[in-house]
This record gives C-alpha cells, structure tokens and sequence, in this order.
C-alpha cells in the first residue's frame, strides 16, 4: 500500500495523468459529437493511426508543430467526409463503414510510411511540443511539476472538452446535433437538414480524433510507430459510454482512465509489481473500460437515434 | 438527396454494380503503384502470378485462404443474427491455445488427440465469445467494444503463457510454446503437396453452416433475428437464446481457425500466429453478402490479394500494405454497390 500512496503523492504521476488523457480527450470528444448526432464512428481507432502519422510526418518534412496538428485534423476530417458520406445519405451499416474506414486509414498510414521511409528501421524523431512554461503557476512547488509543466495541445484538449460543451449546450447549433440524435424528425420539421448535421459532426468528430493521434506523435512521443495507438480508440468508444454522452462526465473518464493507467506503470516497477506479470499490467486498461461498460449498462443514456439512419420522407 | 427502393432490380445492376466496384479497386491498385513509382499493369500483374502463377504460389494462396475461410465464416453466422463479433481474433487464438496445450500436454495417441483437440479448441472460441454476448442479451452492453477488448486482453494473455507457463523448454528463449508431436499434426491431403487437411474442414465447415442457414430452423431464426428482433420477438422467437447459439457456432467456428493453423501448418503457437485473420474475415464475410458458400470464394480472393502482394512487393518494392488497403476499399466499394443494386439515389 505504501508504494501505491508513494505513487500517487508524487508529481510526476500527476503530470503523467493528465498526459495520458490528453489524446484520448480529442478522440473521446470526437466520437461524442459523432454519437450525440447519431452516428457510431469505428473509423475512430485508424483516423488516431492516420492522425498520428499525418501529424509527425508533416513536421518531419518541414512543417511547423501548429501546421502539422492542422494537417492532422484535415487528414482526419477527410476520412470522416468518407464515413460520413457513406453512412449518412447513403445510410450504409455504421460498423462495417466504421471498420472499412479504420483499415483504410490504419493501412493508408502504414503504406505511406514506408514510401517515405523505405529502408529506417527505428524511425526518425522530430521536436515535439514542449511543456508551455506558465509564469507563477509552473514553478509554484510541487504543484508547479504535477499540473502546470504540460504542452499546449494538453491545454488544447481541456479547452476543447469546453468548447464541446458549451457548443454542445448552450448554442442552437448544438441543440440541432443533439435533436438529430435524440429525434430526426424532430429536425427536419424544423427546417434543417439531419444529413447535413449529421455530415458535419462526423467529420468535425473525425478531425478531434486524428488530432488525438497526433499527441501521441507530436507531444507524448517524438517518432510514429506501428502499432502505437494500440486499441486507444476502442477504449475512447467505452469511455463515451462511461461518460454518458457528457463532454464533462466523458473528460472526467478519460482523467481517471488515464489515472489507472499511469498507476499501473508505476506498479510495474515496484518490488510488489515484479511479482505479477507485466501483461497483467498492460490488460488493466481494457478490462477496466469493459468494467465501464457493464457498470453504466443500467443507466444508459443513448441517443435514442444512435445508428438509425434517416432517410427523408420515409417513416 | 434521397433513396428510393427499387422493387426489381435489372440483371445489369444487380451483376454490373458489384464489377464496377472490383473495377475501382483495381483503379485503386494502379493509382497506389504509381504513387509508389512502380508500372501499375506490371504491378496487377506480378500479384495475379504472385497468388496463382505458379503451382507453389497457388497452394500458398489456398493454405493462407484456410483460416481466413473460417474467421469469415464465424463473422457471417454472427452479423446474419446482427450480432457484431469483432472479436474472431481472440476467439482464434483461444482455439490456437486450447489445441496446443492438449496436444502438447496429455500425451495421447494422434488418433484420439486430434478431434479432441478440434473440439477443444472450438469449445474455447464459444466460450471467448459467450461473455460478450451474455453481456449484451442480460444488460444490453455493446458487444462491439467487448469483443473488440477481448482481442487485446487475449494477446497479452498468449503473449504472458508463451513466456512463462507455456514456453518452449528448448525454444532458444524464443516466446514460443512446444511444437506438437508428429502424430497430433493434421496430415496433407496428398503426400508431397503443402496443403493439409484443416483446407477440406474449412469447406466441410462452410457447407455446414450453409446448411444450418438454410435446412434448419435455428437457422431460420438466426435470419429473422437479424432481419428484425422486434419482430422476431414478437413472433415467439426467443432472441437471447438464438443469440447465445449464434455466439457458439461463431466463436467455435473462429477457434477452428486456430486449430487448423497450429495443427495443420505451424505445428507450435507464437505470438504472432495470425496476422489479422480475425479481422480480415470481417471483409470476407462482407465480400460473400454473408453467404457461407460465397466465404469460400471471397476467402480465395482475399488470400490471393495477399499472398499475390507479398510477392509483388519483393519483386517491384511497392509496399505490402497495399493489400490491406485494396481490401478496405473493396469492402467500402462493395456494400456502397450493393446497396444501389437495391436502392435509386432521387434528388430532393
């Protein structure tokens, strides 16, 4: 026990928290508006892998860290327009889209790559973001460390999760994604196009989650490997259900998902740690999120219209 | 815009559609090979020889179709009852383990050890896939996210048991279990040819769960499930039970897949025994419209784009993973297809 309150009491592991949620954050955020319109994006897991190559490898040819998140997030946003287009006006299943779009950005990613870089075997670093020095706050003791010695796109993810928020809530443009989830008929008496709101939230949802998968390339790590968002967006799919469709309730989640996971790479290293093997460890993050799931089954809040396609003039 | 069904679609849409989306992923093809500064007709035509040019390249494309016809399988039973398993990766490998440790560990004679290892493993695979699906008929959790997890939590516990409990002994420290005896192997189905006997289960399999689908009134059930559980429901049909079975047939279909792969070409399990089949079956199920006797062909097809890449990519340097995305496309291509076969695209 003393080794887990040793753990927690230190900064680094406070830092390291809020690190680990920031990519999930975006993404969590991005299948939120997905879901809250109506439409379940499994492309979520390949966009992050697109999102986290787009992003390093527009700085590694040249580019600036801001415009390479801004590639990322058109890259993301281009596969959403995909998905969006064929599940929307053409109403196709959402989980065969959402997995054909996932092997095609995973695999777009994979095949770019080695065009680029045909013969690396350990691939190139480029300067990641580095943690935005706040005056006052960053060299306050202790807390300085735990809170305040993070990049910006961590900061960016925070204010991403108000801004969904507050659009989500407290403007009509939010109140017409969140009818067309909960009631499309609802919206088109009103006027407005589901399709469009639909179209528009799954590619805006897409570009928050390929702007995840660039954190992992552009601030958590500095390179792009295979492999590396290793079922990050599955477990962000759990999280938009632990957090009940709430950006709020949802970046909580992420926070305390990103809390167990930090914990657990500390416990590795303990003396208690070594005793258990170290995949014990590494399943923790997804048997916690089925954990979620089961724990939230009794309340769910779907959106009423989640994964009903609707197509105009037929009741 | 808007759809309008279309009550009987002509032979030219409904055979013209599907060509022309297997026509644009050949475009793609192309266009990927120029990307990669390589000719695109000698790029089509090194993976065409690569899959099927030769008498050795043509029996690789038929071992590598094996357990990609059974995964395809496992995701056909289960999205017929509009059960998503995404999960056959986990529920191959459960079968992979299953026939390992009782064909490596019991010791008993070829004969017996076999089918037990068969019916092992497919007991495991229906077994990975029951909890997810108990889940969703008693709680109503997503069975999407489940056994999407299950994928991941299943290869840290292979890759845990090929390190500790289940490691080779005389494996150079290499994570690898024991191989199985001699006798514990599938045998080739003619001496001197590399395809073994796991082949002809998969079409036995696949002529089974034709069967099941169309002769039987489980099958029957499964199809108005899928068609609409409301309805179903209401017509007296209990939909948790016929979920539950599906999930059986599925995730022992699915571990069967594991079996032939250990027992009938690897002989050992490693960490990286499949690369993906689980996954792939999703669009070899999708490419056969979930017909269990299409599977055989989209699993042929599949295979051939595979193994015909890997082939090519030694030969012209264009990148292996074109494979995987021509396969994505040619999914997306297809259901777009398929679907305006049976619908028109009306403004307004």
């Amino acid at each position: 026990m003393t080794e887990i309150v040793d753990i927690l009491i230190s900064a680094s592991f406070w830092a390291a928290v809020l690190r680990i949620a920031s990519p999930l954050i975006f993404a969590t955020l991005g299948e939120l508006i997905c879901e809250r319109a109506g439409v379940l994006n499994l492309g979520i897991e390949g966009i992050m892998v697109f999102g986290a190559f787009a992003g390093w490898m527009a700085v590694y040819a040249g580019l600036g860290l801001w415009p390479g998140v801004l590639v990322a997030l058109l890259a993301g946003m281009a596969f959403g327009a995909l998905h969006a287009l064929l599940t929307v006006p053409f109403g196709l299943s959402q989980h065969v889209v959402g997995l054909g779009i996932t092997m095609l950005a995973t695999s777009s990613a994979y095949y770019a790559y080695r065009l680029a870089l045909p013969e690396v075997t350990s691939p190139p670093r480029i300067d990641p973001f580095q943690p935005l020095h706040i005056p006052v706050l960053s060299d306050l003791p202790w807390l300085g460390q735990a809170l305040f010695s993070q990049t910006a796109l961590t900061w960016a993810a925070f204010a991403c999760a108000a801004l969904v928020a507050l659009v989500l809530y407290r403007t009509p443009l939010g109140l017409a994604v969140r009818a067309a989830g909960e009631n499309p008929q609802a919206v088109e008496a009103q006027g407005l196009s589901v399709a469009a709101i639909r179209m528009g939230a799954v590619i805006v949802g897409s570009g928050l989650m390929a702007v995840g998968g660039a954190f992992l390339t552009m601030s958590a790590f500095s390179s792009f490997f295979f492999e590396m968002v290793n079922g990050r967006g599955w477990i962000c799919i759990a999280l938009v259900v632990f957090g009940a469709w709430r950006p709020g309730k949802a970046l909580l989640g992420a926070l305390l998902f990103a809390g167990f996971d930090a914990l657990q790479i500390r416990l590795q290293q303990t003396p208690m740690g070594q005793l258990v093997p170290y995949q014990v460890f590494l399943m923790i993050p997804c048997v916690l999120s089925i954990l979620a799931l089961i724990l939230m089954s009794r309340r769910a809040e779907v959106p009423a219209a989640l994964m009903t396609p609707f197509n105009r003039g037929e009741r | 815009m808007r759809l309008d069904p279309i009550t009987s679609p002509s032979p030219a849409r409904r055979l013209g559609l599907p060509a022309l989306a297997l026509g644009a992923t050949v475009l793609v093809a192309m266009g990927l090979a120029l990307v990669a500064g390589a000719e695109p007709l000698a790029t089509l035509g090194l993976i065409v020889k690569g899959a099927a040019g030769t008498k050795f390249a043509l029996l690789e494309t038929l071992n590598r179709a094996t357990p990609l016809i059974f995964t395809g399988l496992a995701v056909s039973v289960a999205f017929r009852a509009r059960l998503w398993n995404i999960g056959a990766e986990a529920q191959l490998y459960a079968g992979a383990l299953v026939t390992v440790v009782i064909g490596t560990q019991l010791g008993l004679p070829g004969p017996l050890a076999l089918p037990l290892m068969a019916l092992g493993a497919v007991l495991a695979g229906a077994l990975v896939l029951l909890g997810p699906v108990l889940l969703k008929t008693r709680l109503g959790v997503d069975e999407v996210v489940t056994t999407l997890l299950l994928n991941f939590i299943m290869a840290l516990f292979i890759s845990y048991l090929l390190e500790g409990p289940l490691k080779d002994p005389m494996g150079m420290g290499w994570p690898k279990s024991p191989a199985l005896p001699k006798d514990a192997r599938l045998p080739r189905i003619i001496e001197g040819l590399r395809l073994h006997w796991g082949f002809a289960l998969a079409l036995l399999s696949a002529l089974g769960v034709w069967v099941l689908q169309t002769r039987t009134t489980l099958g029957y059930e499964i199809r108005a499930t899928g068609l609409n559980a409301e309805a179903a429901r209401f017509a007296g049909i209990p939909v948790g039970r016929v979920l539950i079975k599906t999930a059986l047939i599925s995730g022992g279909l699915a571990a069967l897949a594991g079996f032939s792969e250990v027992a009938g070409l690897k002989g050992n399990l490693t960490a990286d025994l499949s690369p993906g089949f689980g996954y792939t079956g999703i669009v070899v199920a999708m490419l056969a419209l979930l017909h269990p006797l299409g599977v055989v062909v989209s699993a042929l097809f599949v295979a051939g784009i595979f193994v015909g890449a890997d082939s090519m990519s030694r030969a012209a340097g264009v990148p292996t993973y074109i494979a995987d995305i021509l396969l994505a496309t040619a999914l997306l291509f297809m259901v777009l297809a398929i679907l305006l076969t049976k619908v028109r695209v009306v403004r307004g």
